[in-house]
C-alpha cells in the first residue's frame, strides 16, 4: 500500500512537473472544485437542527424557544419540511404569529401532530 | 449614529453606561471596512511612505516618535489584535488602548468548550480562555467599538468565530450584530473539535451564505495545521489543500473572493533557518491565492515564556509579509506561551508590526525576490505536492474519505506519512447522525438561506409571508438580557467599581482590580535556587500567589534572569496622592529661535562646598540633551564656585542667567545659596536683568519663590525644562 502511494505520487510528480505555473494553479483549483462539489450538493440537499434554528432567529424567534421548538419538530420527523415552514403551518392554522405558534410548541408538541396532512413517525 | 456618545479622550469608557439601552441598539454599519490608502503614498513629518494608510486623528505613537515630530504612520494592511481575557467588560477598556496604539481588527476568542453547545450562549457569564459569545456581550462590544472609532478616527472591524455545532446560528447572529469578521471553516470543526464531517460542511455552506449576507469577512483555519502538527514547517502542502478547499467551498455557498481570507503563518521558528522555509511557502501560497485576501499571522507553535525571543520571531514573520503581501497582519499578543495575554502585551504585538512596517516601508522598491533559484524551486515544489494532495483525495473517494483515512495534520512530508495524522469517523463526532434530507416541501421563510428552498407559490421573497425576517428587519430580533444574573457582567462590575469608578488604584493585567504585577530580577545563582530565590523575595515583597513565568539561564553557576508574577494586596487611594503641577512646555522650534535672535548665554556652577557636577553637566551639554542643544552658550565655572564669583561672570558676558546647582543640602544649604544669589544681584543692581535658577536632587519647585529666585528645578529635570524657563521668564519681562 505505502509503496503504491509513492509510486503513484512519483508518477503524478513527474506529470505534474510537465505543466507551466499557470497550467499547474489551474489544475489545482479544478480539483479544489471537484473536492467540494459532492459536499456542496449535501449541503443544498440537507438540513441540521442548527440550521433550523438559524432559520427561526431569523423569524425572531429567541435562542432558547428556537431551541426546544426544532428539538420537538426534529422529534416530530418534521426537520425535513423546514421548522420555519412548520410555524408557519401552525401559525397559519391556529390564525396566530409565529412566535406565538413557537411557544404553542414548546407548551405542548402534540400541536405538531397532522400539519403535513399525515401522521409524522 | 446620531445620539452616539463621543468619547474623551481623558475620561475612561463608562461602562455602566455602555450597558444601558442595550436592548435597542443595532449596528451603525455592518461589513468589513479596509483601511484607505492615498494612491500616492502617504507624508508625514520630513517623510515620504510608500506601504501606509490615512493616519488616526488620536493615537499613540512608537516611543521613538518623539523624535520625529511624533508622527504616527499606518500600515496599510488592516491590523489584528486578539483580545479575550473572560470578561468582556475589560476586554473593552483594552480594545480602546489597542485602537489607539494602531489596531483596527479586534479579534475575540469564545470561551473554552462553546464550540460543543449545540446551541446559542446568552448573557454575560464568566469566561475560561476567551469569551463566551452572546448577544449581549456582542452588541455592548460593537457600541463601545463604534465609540472608539469615532475617537481614533478609523473603522474598527470586530471579529469571532462561526465554529462548534452552532454556527448557522452564530452567523446569524453576527450578521444582525454587525461583526464584520469571522473564522468560519469546517475542516477545524472536523479536525480539531470532532464534530461530525458531515454535519460541519452542511452547517458550514449556511454559515458562509449567512455571513455574504452581511459582508462578514471569513478567516479561514487551514494554520492550526503548522500549530498542531509536530513539524509545522512540513506540513506546507497540506495547508494549501486546506485553505484550497474551504476557498472553493466558499465559493460554492456564494460567498465573493473579496470576502475570503486565508489564515497564514509562515511555520518556521529560529534557530531553525526560518526563511529557507517560511519564504518559498509565503510565496507558493499568493500564487494560488492570488484573487484571495491573505490574513498573515504571526507564529505562536514555537513561543515560550520568553516575550523578547516571541518579538523577534514575530518581526521576522512580519517581515516575510512586506517581502511578499498581507492585507491584514494579524499580531500575537508575545506572552501568550506563559499566561493569558495582558493588556500591555497587545499593544506590544500591534507595535512591532507598526516599527516594522515603518522601518520597512517601500522595501520591495528597494529589494526583490529572486525567483531564479531555490527560492521559486521549493516554492513550486509545494505547489506540485498540494496538488498531488489533491489528486489522491480524489482517488480515494473524496474529502470525508481522505479524512478517514487521515490524510491531514501528518506531520510528515508529503507524501510521506507519519501515522498521526487525525483520523475521524464519518459516523462519529459530535452532532453526528444530525443532518436530515431536505423534503420536497422543504422551506425556510427567511433571507440568507443556502440550497434547496421551495417557496409557496406567489411567495416573491423567502421571507414575505413572515412580513420579514431579522436581516430586512432588525426590530424583530429577539434579545435575552441575562439567563442567570448571579453569573453576570452587572454582579462583576458591582465588585471592580472601586478600582474603575471609585478611588482605588491597583495595578491590573486583565481584569480591573486583579493586582497582578510582574517583578524581574536576576539572581545570582543556578538554576533551581534561583527560582525559589525568586519566590522568596516576591514573597518577602508582600506579593500574594507568586508565580516564577520566565527563568533565562544565563550561565550554568553565574546565575539567571527571573520574572515572578504575583498579585498586590494592598490599594492605593487616589485622594492620598499629590500630583506636582505639569509644566506645558514652548514648542521646540519656537525656543531655538528665540534663543538664536537673543544669543542666550549662561553662567553655570555648582555653589557651597559641593564637588557634584554630574546633574549640572546634564542640563548644560549637548550630549546629554542640555540647553546647549538649543543653541544656548553657557560659561561653566567649576565646582564649589562661590556666590559672588557667579555673579561677577554674569554681568562680565552679558548673561541672561544664572543657573545654580547643589546636591548635598545638609543645614538646609541650598536655601541658604538661594537666598544669597538673590541679594547680590539685588546689591550690584542686575537683579532685573538676570534669571536666577537653581537646581538639585533635594530642590523643589516653591523653592523659588520662598527664596526670592526664579524658577528651581528638582529630580528629572532636562535642559528643555531650564531652558523652556529662561525663555517664558525672558518672555514675560518682555526681553524676547
Amino acid at each position: 500500500m505505502t509503496d503504491d502511494r509513492f509510486k503513484k505520487f512519483e508518477e503524478r510528480h513527474a506529470r505534474l512537473k510537465e505543466l507551466s505555473d499557470a497550467e499547474l494553479k489551474a489544475r489545482f483549483w479544478e480539483l479544489c472544485d471537484q473536492v467540494v462539489t459532492p459536499i456542496a450538493e449535501l449541503a443544498r440537499t440537507h438540513t441540521s437542527p442548527s440550521i433550523e434554528r438559524s432559520v427561526l432567529l431569523r423569524m425572531g424567534i429567541d435562542s432558547q424557544s428556537a431551541l426546544g421548538v426544532v428539538n420537538h419538530i426534529h422529534q416530530a420527523g418534521l426537520l425535513g419540511k423546514g421548522a420555519g415552514h412548520v410555524l408557519l403551518k401552525l401559525a397559519d392554522k391556529h390564525q396566530v404569529d409565529v412566535v406565538k405558534a413557537a411557544a404553542m410548541v414548546l407548551e405542548d408538541k402534540e400541536v405538531l401532530q397532522g400539519l403535513f396532512g399525515e401522521v409524522a413517525a | 449614529m446620531s445620539d452616539q456618545k463621543h468619547l474623551d479622550p481623558n475620561k475612561k469608557l463608562d461602562i455602566e453606561e455602555l450597558l444601558e439601552n442595550l436592548e435597542d441598539y443595532h449596528p451603525t454599519r455592518k461589513g468589513w471596512v479596509w483601511r484607505k490608502k492615498p494612491a500616492g503614498g502617504v507624508d508625514m513629518g520630513p517623510f515620504h511612505y510608500r506601504n501606509m494608510s490615512e493616519p488616526l486623528k488620536n493615537s499613540l505613537g512608537l516611543p521613538a516618535a518623539k523624535y520625529f515630530d511624533h508622527i504616527d504612520p499606518q500600515p496599510e494592511c488592516v491590523v489584528t489584535t486578539e483580545i479575550a481575557s473572560g470578561r468582556f467588560e475589560d476586554d473593552i477598556r483594552r480594545m480602546r488602548m489597542a485602537a489607539w496604539h494602531g489596531a483596527d481588527h479586534i479579534m475575540v476568542i469564545r470561551h473554552t468548550g462553546q464550540s460543543h453547545i449545540d446551541g446559542m450562549m446568552e448573557g454575560t457569564p464568566e469566561g475560561v480562555g476567551g469569551v463566551p459569545i452572546t448577544r449581549k456581550q456582542i452588541r455592548a462590544s460593537r457600541k463601545a467599538l463604534d465609540m472608539i472609532e469615532e475617537e481614533v478616527g478609523r473603522e474598527i472591524n470586530f471579529h469571532s468565530y462561526v465554529s462548534g455545532v452552532a454556527g448557522p446560528e452564530v452567523a446569524v447572529l453576527f450578521a444582525e450584530e454587525g461583526i464584520n469578521g469571522a473564522h468560519q471553516d469546517p475542516q477545524y470543526n472536523v479536525l480539531y473539535r470532532n464534530i461530525n464531517m458531515y454535519r460541519s460542511f452542511v452547517d458550514a455552506a449556511e454559515a458562509k451564505k449567512v455571513m455574504t449576507s452581511a459582508g462578514i469577512f471569513q478567516i479561514d483555519g487551514a494554520h492550526n495545521a503548522n500549530a498542531t502538527a509536530k513539524a509545522g514547517w512540513l506540513v506546507m502542502p497540506e495547508l494549501l489543500v486546506q485553505h484550497g478547499i474551504n476557498c472553493a467551498y466558499s465559493l460554492k455557498a456564494g460567498m465573493p473572493k473579496e470576502l475570503i481570507g486565508l489564515s497564514t503563518v509562515p511555520p518556521n521558528s529560529p534557530p531553525a533557518p526560518k526563511l529557507w522555509y517560511d519564504l518559498p511557502y509565503a510565496v507558493a501560497l499568493r500564487d494560488f491565492f492570488s484573487d484571495f485576501k491573505m490574513r498573515a499571522q504571526q507564529n505562536t507553535r514555537y513561543i515560550e515564556s520568553d516575550i523578547e525571543e516571541a518579538i523577534r520571531t514575530h518581526t521576522i514573520d512580519t517581515l516575510i509579509s512586506m517581502l511578499t503581501s498581507a492585507d491584514l497582519q494579524s499580531t500575537i499578543t508575545p506572552d501568550e506561551g506563559r499566561n493569558v495575554p495582558w493588556h500591555y502585551n497587545n499593544i506590544r504585538g500591534v507595535q512591532t508590526v507598526k516599527q516594522v512596517w515603518s522601518g520597512l516601508d517601500g522595501i520591495k522598491e528597494l529589494v526583490s525576490l529572486k525567483m531564479d533559484g531555490p527560492l521559486g524551486e521549493m516554492s513550486r515544489d509545494i505547489r506540485e505536492r498540494a496538488v498531488a494532495f489533491l489528486e489522491e483525495i480524489i482517488e480515494v473517494g473524496g474529502y470525508f474519505a481522505a479524512v478517514e483515512k487521515g490524510f491531514f495534520v501528518d506531520s510528515a512530508k508529503y507524501p510521506e506519512r507519519n501515522g498521526d495524522g487525525i483520523a475521524r469517523d464519518g459516523q462519529g463526532g459530535v452532532g453526528a447522525d444530525s443532518i436530515v434530507p431536505r423534503d420536497p416541501d422543504y422551506y425556510a421563510p427567511v433571507c440568507a438561506h443556502y440550497g434547496e428552498n421551495h417557496l409557496p407559490e406567489g411567495v416573491e421573497h423567502a421571507c414575505d409571508p413572515i412580513g420579514g425576517c431579522t436581516l430586512c428587519r432588525p426590530e424583530k430580533i429577539a434579545y435575552i438580557d441575562e439567563l442567570d444574573t448571579e453569573d453576570s457582567v452587572a454582579k462583576r462590575l458591582e465588585k471592580t467599581w472601586p478600582y474603575r469608578k471609585g478611588d482605588l488604584i491597583r495595578p491590573e493585567v486583565e481584569w480591573a482590580g486583579d493586582g497582578t504585577i510582574l517583578l524581574q530580577m536576576m539572581i545570582p545563582e543556578n538554576e533551581d535556587y534561583a527560582r525559589e530565590a525568586a519566590l522568596q523575595m516576591a514573597l518577602k515583597m508582600g506579593l500574594s500567589d507568586p508565580q516564577v513565568i520566565n527563568l533565562m539561564v544565563l550561565h550554568p553557576a553565574e546565575g539567571c534572569f527571573v520574572e515572578v508574577k504575583g498579585n498586590v494586596t494592598f490599594d492605593i487611594d487616589r485622594r492620598t496622592l499629590k500630583i506636582p503641577a505639569k509644566v506645558e512646555l514652548l514648542p521646540e522650534d519656537e525656543i531655538r529661535e528665540i534663543v538664536k535672535r537673543i544669543g542666550l548665554k549662561v553662567v553655570a556652577g555648582t555653589v557651597g562646598e559641593d564637588e557634584h557636577s554630574v546633574g549640572l553637566r546634564e542640563i548644560l551639554d549637548i550630549k546629554h540633551g542640555g540647553i546647549e542643544k538649543y543653541g544656548v552658550k553657557y560659561t561653566y565655572l567649576g565646582t564649589s564656585v562661590p556666590v559672588s564669583k557667579l555673579v561677577d561672570a554674569a554681568i562680565e558676558t552679558g548673561a541672561h542667567a544664572i543657573l545654580i546647582s547643589t546636591i548635598i543640602s545638609h543645614n538646609d544649604v541650598h536655601r541658604t545659596q538661594m537666598r544669597k544669589l538673590a541679594e547680590l544681584t539685588r546689591e550690584k543692581g542686575i537683579r532685573d536683568r538676570v534669571i536666577l535658577i537653581a537646581g538639585g536632587t533635594q530642590v523643589n519647585p516653591d523653592m523659588a519663590a520662598e527664596t526670592g529666585i526664579d524658577a528651581t528645578f528638582g529630580r528629572g529635570t532636562k535642559g528643555i525644562h531650564v531652558v523652556d524657563a529662561i525663555v517664558k521668564i525672558l518672555k514675560a519681562r518682555g526681553l524676547a
